[in-house]
Formats: structure tokens, sequence, C-alpha cells
């Protein structure tokens, strides 16, 4: 039984079709995980009464041969952002600690409506700010590859539950690496798709121009069975393309002959971690070997992305989160008059980095500061966007390492300022500010044994090269997650 | 030229105005849920009103329509292209933290509305209209130490109309409002009651020597809802600053309220006078780009507005300038009165509208729409004196039991007998009882005094219960006068 | 740089937040930390470059007008912290 929190999802829908298992054998498997994997305290909130009935309601409609969803029967676990109905969603924040939502996100309904499992919330930095989940309310998230170490963030939660296999797959979230970057730390794959591919309906937001969804697996083409799920067309958000979602795993082909693959040289600065170059000439070499044509180019902005994306991020933050004032449904802490209890609720309710976010993003919004900050901030956005567009004139695809380090501990995580702590984005702020889709899946391991990505960077909604060519690279570099896994 | 004089000279006015239009739509601009006014506390809320988490705003495309629609209503400059921008500050019927407004690119731009008062007719000028969403309702005097909020309210398309800082009197400030709700009201983007808050009005007031080049710090004038009170509070404010600059102050641009109890204007607390709102683009939304097609679809569809609508009563119905502006005012009496004109002669038409009814109406506290008399009747009562059935005094007193029972001017006439006397014989029966007993005055026109006909002809309609044709009398008379 | 105990100050009103002053002190310490690292976009010319404010394939994402939403009294007011009769109850807004 144990094999069972270590199957694929593509594998696992094989073994329910062929009712070799069942969805409930298969969601129990993950629930005695879960409860042993509690030392990583990758979940806030476990649903395991949700999760049975769901369940058994998979088994009843695959015994009486009803219609099944793409996903019917596999076991997941949604991202505390995510707001679902009847089920606690706390942003990982103190502010929504209590809040139970009257609804449902769109990307969660349509993993519903496509037969998962919901296995439980999963920790993340409060309010999807930060890289090591270190700020939820709820504590940090344990890396499954050391104790010590972060799983990274915003989707730290997810990425340490998909490693451990306390859950097949989870929906993470990404703004500026918050899937990539976790998914580097801790060995798994994930996909922040094109901007407007997935709705941000019933999503806590961060940074509304940046915010998307996206799946987090063990395989390549697991992260495509979910994507497809996820995607799509959505009345309740504008931002969301009116384009037909593609079958993803279609594009598995196997073959990358010809493909043109970009090698900007701006990610390689002097001093890049010489782990992560050698991770990143392995996958170059691999490419090669499949056949791929590597081409260099210039991404000539990149290194102005990460400042960008934080006044942009904290500037939208800012406002986003100004709804949290004790009025409607977060906790409140009452003042004599109206202001003093939108202060007591405020500070009270928000952890310290979120507020650090919150006092930039106004000053570079207020009087005197929003052209010199703001309006220079998406003026160099706009130079950034350009950057892909002209390279993706040459190039199908660009592969960069995802994070500029394999996972960190969690004390140097601590200690580190501010700015230390954004520079772990430098890899992934680019690809968000443009808007295109982007994979990280893992490569190889460091010489300390931790797990390093790869990012494949695509043409905006063109995620199907990405994935042709992620599930190439995943099936040459041969990573192998199991062995190093940490079981509580 | 208006102007108040002050001990140190004559002083003129700068006035412009901020109109904020709650537009006619069933649902929110950005959600949903219910726009009509008057529903039980927080039952016309989504989630996306109440800010919930996630939760994210699209437009309303009948907003957007409406908009356009008083653009041109305005004569101004529709902009194909438009963007939303959020203004950031907090406030308890404020959910989100911030007001989707269009700062930067409003949906429309400047034009000018026609203005008409004893000065003559002038342009003032607007600058901008931009869509923007309502803030809920907040209730102080129900729980002690508590406010309470309804949100009903929150997320009701607005428009905003600023107006260039182009007035000068109140008179004419009041007539631009007027106008304005006039227009609104005739294009069905508004329905401007100002009572219930559907349309409201911030005035900007500030103050100059006469002939004085440049203008002065301004007041932003807030809560100023109904005519009367922007013409008070224009004077008010006006003299307030006058009296500070005569008595060697000077004024700073602030922010007032104005108490139509007390019949003042207040500062505003400081803590909102200091408010930076941040604006920024709102990501959650995309901009709203107009093809030629859409506009110009917008543009064959109008309706009448009121402006072309006054020109064509002076040149086609012949009606005086100021009648033709008082039947125009709102499209309700416009409506009324062109129902009214079919086959009947619009300027009795128009006479009969604007007297009795507007009399009729006013005493009773009653709109048009809730006139017991139907416009088709009070066009038929005119009919019957046109044509000799009833006289113009009988037509009074139909009128009178038109407004008690709604009935048909024809029926009460026959019902009533109230129809004209034209029987030859029968009158001149009356007219020679009438001269039989009044002999002495008989010979007293006879001896030259012909003023006293008038007098026999009242006593002969008196006779006749006022069914007999006066002129009808009055021919019959001198025939009987000259046979004595 | 600009950012220092009177900002932090104001920027907090603005923002409503409200805290010790050792907090305000190591709050602008941060924010002028990060401040300093993003002066570096000085250096781009950004001459004639319009603003980029959505990479959203989209415009035009219009509804209908037409009611779908809103009798939720029930499901508002029990996630509010205070409530009386249907309106969610904040301390007195006017003197």
């Amino acid at each position: 039984m144990t094999d069972l929190v270590n199957l694929h999802i593509s594998d696992a829908l094989d073994l329910l079709n062929k009712k070799e298992i069942s969805s409930v054998e298969l969601t129990k498997a993950h629930l005695v995980e879960m409860e042993k994997g509690r030392v990583l305290n990758a979940y806030i909130t476990e649903t395991p009464e949700r999760a049975l009935a769901d369940a058994e309601a998979s088994d009843k409609r695959r015994a009486n041969g009803e219609k099944l969803g793409a996903l019917d029967g596999i076991p997941i676990a949604n991202k505390d952002l995510y707001c679902t109905k009847g089920i606690r969603t706390t942003a990982a924040s103190k502010i929504l600690s209590k809040f139970i939502p009257p609804y449902e996100s769109t990307v969660t309904q349509k993993l519903k409506e496509a037969g998962t499992v919901m296995l439980g919330k999963v920790n993340t930095d409060q309010f999807a700010m930060g890289g090591s989940t270190a700020t939820s309310y709820f504590g940090v998230t344990k890396n499954p590859w050391g104790l010590d170490l972060v799983p990274g963030g915003s989707s730290g939660g997810s990425a340490a539950a998909v490693a451990a296999g306390l859950c097949m797959g989870a929906t993470g979230s990404d703004t500026g690496g918050s899937i990539r970057q976790p998914a580097s730390f801790c060995g798994i794959t994930g996909i922040k798709p094109t901007y407007g591919r997935c709705s941000r309906y019933g999503i806590v937001a961060f940074a509304s121009s940046l915010d998307q969804a996206g799946p987090m697996a063990r395989s390549v083409k697991d992260c495509a069975l979910m994507l497809r799920e996820m995607a799509g067309p959505d009345q309740f958000d504008s931002t969301v393309a009116e384009l037909p979602v593609p079958d993803y795993t279609l594009a598995l082909t196997g073959d990358i002959r010809g493909k043109k693959i970009g090698i900007p040289k701006e990610y390689r600065p002097n001093g890049l971690n010489p782990e992560v170059a050698k991770i990143w000439d392995k996958g170059i070499q691999l490419l090669k070997d499949a056949g791929a044509e590597v081409i260099d180019i210039s991404l000539p902005h990149t290194k102005y992305a990460l400042p960008v994306y934080y006044i942009v991020a904290c500037a939208e933050a800012s406002s986003n989160l100004s709804r949290y004032d004790g009025v409607r449904y977060t906790t409140r802490v009452e003042g004599k008059t109206l202001d003093e209890m939108y202060e007591n609720t405020r500070t009270d309710g928000f952890g310290p980095e979120v507020i650090r976010r919150i006092l930039l993003g106004t000053f570079v919004l207020s009087a005197g500061f929003y052209d010199a900050y703001y309006t220079r901030a998406q003026r160099v956005r706009r130079l950034i966007y350009n950057d892909f567009v002209e390279a993706f004139k040459q190039v199908d695809a660009i592969v960069v390492p995802a994070a500029p380090t394999p996972a960190l501990s969690y004390e140097a995580f601590k200690n580190m300022s501010p700015v230390d702590t954004y520079l772990g984005d430098v890899f992934t702020t680019p690809a968000s500010l443009a808007g295109v889709p982007s994979l990280s899946l893992p490569i190889g391991l460091s010489d300390g044994g931790l797990p390093i990505g790869l990012q494949i960077i695509g043409k905006h909604f063109d995620e199907n090269t990405v994935f042709q060519i992620g599930d190439v690279l995943e099936k040459s570099a041969g990573f192998d997650l199991n062995p190093h896994r940490v079981k509580g | 030229m208006y102007t108040i004089q002050g001990k140190t000279g004559d002083w003129e006015l700068v006035i412009g105005l901020e109109v904020h239009c709650e537009i006619l739509s069933e649902s929110k601009v950005f959600s949903g849920a219910s726009a009509k006014f008057g529903a039980e506390q927080n039952t016309q809320v989504s989630f996306i009103d109440a800010a919930f988490p996630g939760m994210l705003p699209k437009v309303n495309e009948k907003c957007i329509e409406q908009c356009v629609k008083t653009g041109f209503g305005l004569n101004a400059k529709i902009n194909k292209y438009s963007r939303f921008d959020r203004k950031n500050y907090f406030y308890a019927d404020l959910p989100q933290g911030y007001q989707i407004s269009q700062l930067y690119y409003p949906i429309v731009g400047e034009g000018y509305i026609e203005v008409t008062t004893d000065e003559g007719t002038r342009k003032i000028g607007v600058e901008r209209l931009h869509l923007e969403q309502d803030a809920g309702k907040s209730i102080h005097d129900m729980v002690p130490g508590k406010s309470l909020i309804d949100l009903n309210r929150s997320g009701v398309g607005l428009m905003e109309i600023v107006s260039k800082p182009d007035m000068h009197s109140p008179a004419e400030a009041g007539e631009y409002l007027r106008q304005l709700r006039a227009i609104v009201r005739a294009l069905g983007t508004c329905d401007g009651n100002m009572d219930e808050g559907s349309m409201r009005c911030d005035v900007n007031v500030s103050v100059r020597k006469v002939g004085e080049a440049g203008l002065r710090p301004r007041a932003e004038v807030k809560n100023v809802n109904s005519v009367r009170f922007v013409m008070q509070a224009i004077e008010i404010e006006a003299n307030r600053q006058i009296d500070i600059y005569e008595n060697g102050g000077q004024c700073k641009q602030e922010t007032r309220l104005f108490d139509s109890v007390n019949l003042e204007t207040r500062p505003m607390r400081s803590k909102e006078n200091a408010n930076d709102y941040r604006y920024f683009p709102d990501p959650d939304l995309l901009p709203v780009v107009l093809t030629d097609e859409y506009i110009e679809n917008i543009r064959k569809n109008l309706p009448e507005l009121p402006e072309a609508k006054k020109k064509r009563y002076v040149a086609e119905l012949g009606l005086t300038p100021y009648d033709a502006h008082v039947l125009t005012l709102d499209k309700e009496t416009s409506a009324y009165f062109e129902a009214a004109i079919k086959g009947h002669d619009a300027k009795k038409v128009a006479n009969w509208v604007m007297g009795d009814l507007f009399g009729y109406l006013n005493k009773s506290a009653k709109s048009i729409t809730e006139s017991p008399i139907s416009a088709e009747n009070l066009g038929a009562l005119v009919g019957l004196i046109q044509d000799g059935t009833i006289s113009g005094k009988i037509a009074k007193e139909v009128f009178e039991i038109m407004t008690e029972t709604g009935k048909a001017p024809a029926v009460i006439v026959e019902e009533k007998g109230l129809k004209q006397t034209t029987d030859t014989g029968a009158i001149e029966k009356i007219i020679a009882d009438v001269l039989a007993a009044n002999m002495d005055k008989v010979a007293e026109i006879k001896a030259g005094k012909d003023k006293l006909k008038g007098w026999f002809v009242g006593q002969i309609m008196k006779a006749s219960q006022g069914k007999v044709n006066p002129a009808l009398a009055n021919q019959l008379l001198d025939k009987k006068l000259g046979e004595i | 740089m600009s950012f220092n105990e009177q900002t932090i100050k104001t920027i907090a009103n603005l923002a409503r937040l409200k805290f010790p002053q050792e907090d305000e002190a190591k709050f602008a310490k941060d924010i002028n930390g990060i401040l300093d690292w993003v002066e570096q976009l000085k250096e781009v010319n950004v001459d004639g470059v319009e603003p980029l404010v959505s990479v959203s394939p989209r415009e035009n994402a219009v509804r209908a007008d037409v009611v779908t939403d809103g009798s939720l009294q029930t499901e508002l007011m029990a996630n509010a912290p205070e409530s009386v009769q249907g309106f969610y109850e904040v301390p007195r807004m006017v003197e």
C-alpha cells in the first residue's frame, strides 16, 4: 500500500480506471501519510472527512459507469490562498485565520468538477508574500529534504506536501516565483502558466497584474493533466484569456529535435552559485543531446526585473489588502474610533513582511513619489516585456535556473535582510513581469544532495512547447525523488 | 453680470460643479447585484460589493452605454479608449478600501451645456464625465456609539460630471444643474432624484475682485443636494470668503460641508483634507475600447434632447422660448405635453399645462406622471373649447371635475349637461327675461352707457349657468337691444 | 533617503497601521534599505516608453446588465465580526 503515495497522477489514473485500486484506498493512504508527515507542517487545515466523501463519490461514479472527470479520484491539496466554500481559508494570516468562505474559487471548482479529492489546505507565506513559508502565521513548513531547510515559497506547503507524498498534486500560485522556486527547493515540478490562462476568481489577491494559479506535482505529465483542468475562460475574471485550453499531454511527444532554445547571458552573473551553474550546463547538454538547437541570447533588462517586481507587486498589494479592515469578515480588534479599530485590527492581523510590503507599496504610490517609483517601474516593466517578445522572435523557449541556490536553512533565512530574501526571486520575476509561462523542474542534486531545478520559459499561451521540452528534460535527467525523501 | 458688493468693491464669483449621477441600470457597475433603490439593508450585495477575498469586478456593459449616451447629451467628446483607476482611502462604507474610478482616461471628455438665465444663454464647459462606483450608506443614530453600514448602494454605477469653472452666479449654477438633470432624464441614464441621492452635487466656489485676473483658492462644498441648496450654498460660501478677504484674511483651498439647516458651510475634519488617494490603474480591469460603429449606433438611437426639443417647440409649435424651456425641463412633462397636443392647439395646451395643471399638481404635491388627468383628456378639454362645445369658464369647472374623477371631459360635459346652448330661440328667451328684469339699465345703454353691455352678458351667462356661447350671446343681445 | 521617521508615520497612517516607536524605526530602516536598492532603476533610459499596466491580452471584458447575484444578507452577516439587524456595526464615525 505504501506505494500508493509514490505514484504519479497519470499512473494512479490508469490503476483507478483498471479498478486495481479505489479512490478511497488512494485517499486513505494519503491521509495516513499526512499524519506521519505532520512534522513538516505542510497543511494548515486537513479535511479528511471531505476527502473520504469525495473519494467515495468518485468510486461510486466509476462503479456506476458514470461520466468521469479527467482527474477522477485523485487526492490533491489546495494552497490556502484558494477560497474553498465552507472550508477555512486563511492566506496563512492571522487576520483571515477564522475566515470561512461562502464561495469556491474558479480553479478549485474546476478541479472539483474534474473529480479530484481534496485532502486539505496547505501552508504558504502569509498572503503569498515570501520565499520560505516562514512568514506564515501558522508556522514555517519544513522541507522534506532536510527539516532544518525551508521549502521555499510562497507555495512551500504545496511543494513540501507533493515532495513528501502528502498529496499527489497541489495547486500553487505564482506572483514572482512562488510556484517555481519552491518546486526547485523541494525537487518537484510546477508551472506558472501564462498570465490570463487561469482565473484568479476566488484566490486571495496579492498582486493582481502578476498573480497566476498553477499546478505542482511530481512529473511534467501530471502538471499537464492538472493545468488542463485548472485553466480556461471564466466569466468572473476580466483578465482571463478567452482561448481554448489544449490537451497538454498531447504535446509530450518526446521529440524536440530542431527546437530553438535560448540561453540568456544575463542569467549568468559573476558569482552565480557554481552548483546551480553546473545543473544549468547539464540541462543545456541534455537539450543538445536531444537534438535541440541551443542559441545564446540576450534579455538586456533582466537585472532590473527584481526591483521593478517589488515596486509593482507591493503597490498593488497595498491596495488589495485594504479590504482587510475588521468590518465584514476578518478578525477585529476594537478601537474607540473607526480609524483606531482599523489600525488595531490591521496591525494585529498582518505579519511583519506583509506590513513591510504594504508600507513600501503605499509609499511608492503616494503623492510626490508615484512617478519616480511606480510609473518608472511600469516603464521598465515594458522594456522587460519587450525583451521577451524580441527573444521569442528567435527562439521557441528559454532555459534558465529556477533559483539562485538550493534550499536554504531556516536559520540562514531568518537572519537575512529583506532585500537579501528578495534576491531569491532573481531568476523568476522576469517571466512574471512579462506574463510568459514558465515551468520549473528538478534536474539534479547539489553536492550536498539537495535538488536544483531549471525553468523552461515559453511564449505567451504556448504552454505546449514548455511541457514538451520539460518532458524531454525530465526523462533525460532521470531525476529520482524518492530515495532522498525525509519522513517524519 | 452678477456681483456681490463688498466694503472694498465689487466681487465676482467663479463656480464649478461636480455632479454625481447614479446610472440607471438593472445591476451594479461591477457585480450582478441589483441596483434598485430602497431595498432592505444588505440584501442587494454580492461578495464582490462586500469586497470578499479573491472577488473580482467585471464591467456592466449597460453602464458604459449610459455614459456614452450622456456624453452625447453633454455635446462631449466620446473617448474611444478609457480605463479604470483605484482611488485608495479607508471608510466603513467603502468595502474594498478603494473606489474604482477613472482618473487618467475618462470615458467622456470635454463638452458643454447650454444654460439660459436672465442674462441670456451661455455655454457652460464640461471638463469630463467618468464612470465610477458608489459607496454604501452609514447610519449614525440607531445604536448609541455605533455606526451601521448598509452596502446596498455599494457598487452602483455613478457618472461623475465635472464642469469647468465657467459659472458666475447662483442662478447660472442652479440652471446648469436643472439642465443637466433634464438631459440625463431625457436620455434615461439617471432618474435625477436629488432627494433620494441619485443625483448629488459638490460645488467649487471662489471669489475675486471684478476685473481681477487669475483665480483665488477655492472651497469645495460637499453634500449640496438640491437646486435651491446649490444656489444658497454658493451665495453663503461666496459671502463668507468675501468677509475673510475684506477683513484682511486669506482663504485656503479646502473641503467644506453645507449645512442646510443652519445655512452655513463648515470645514471638514482636517484628516479628510489630508488624504492622499494614491490613484493607480486597476489591474483587475481591462481598458474599455469603443469602436466607431458602437459609438455611431448609440448616437443614431438617441432620444431628442431637451435643447433640441426646446428649439423645435419654438420653431414648429410657435411657443415662446420661456414656455418651451419650462415644458422641456423634464422628459415626463414634455412627453405629457406632446401627447396632449395631438390634434389640438399647442399654444393653448401649453397654457393649460403650465397654468391649471401645474397649479393643481403643485397644490396637491403630485408629479406629472401622477396626474389624474391624462394628457389625452387635457388635449380633449382644449378641443372642446376650440370647437365651441364649452366655454372657457365651463372648461375650468370641467377641469376641476377631471382632477377629482379622472373622467374624460366629454363624458363630464354630457353627464352634467354643460354643453353650450346654441339654440337661438332659447337664448333669445333668456335675453328677453334678463332685459325685462332690468329695464332701468336698458335705458342707460340707450342713453349711451355702452359699458353696461358687459354686465348684461354676465347676467345672461349666469342665468344660463354658463352654457351660452358668449359670442353668440353678445350678438343676440345687440340684436335684441336694437329692437327695443 | 527620503523615508524618515515622519514618512513612516504618514505612510502608516495612510495604510491604517500603527506601531510602537521601536517598530517604526525598524520598518523605516527596512524600507530605506529597499528604496536604496531600487534606486538602480534610475539608470534605465525610459524616455518615450509607455508604462505597462497589464499583460492580459484582452480588452472590453464586459458583462450583460442582468441581476444574477445579491440576496446574501444571511451569508454576509454570518461572516461579520459585529452586526445588528442586518447591518454591519462599526465604531461611531461622526462626533
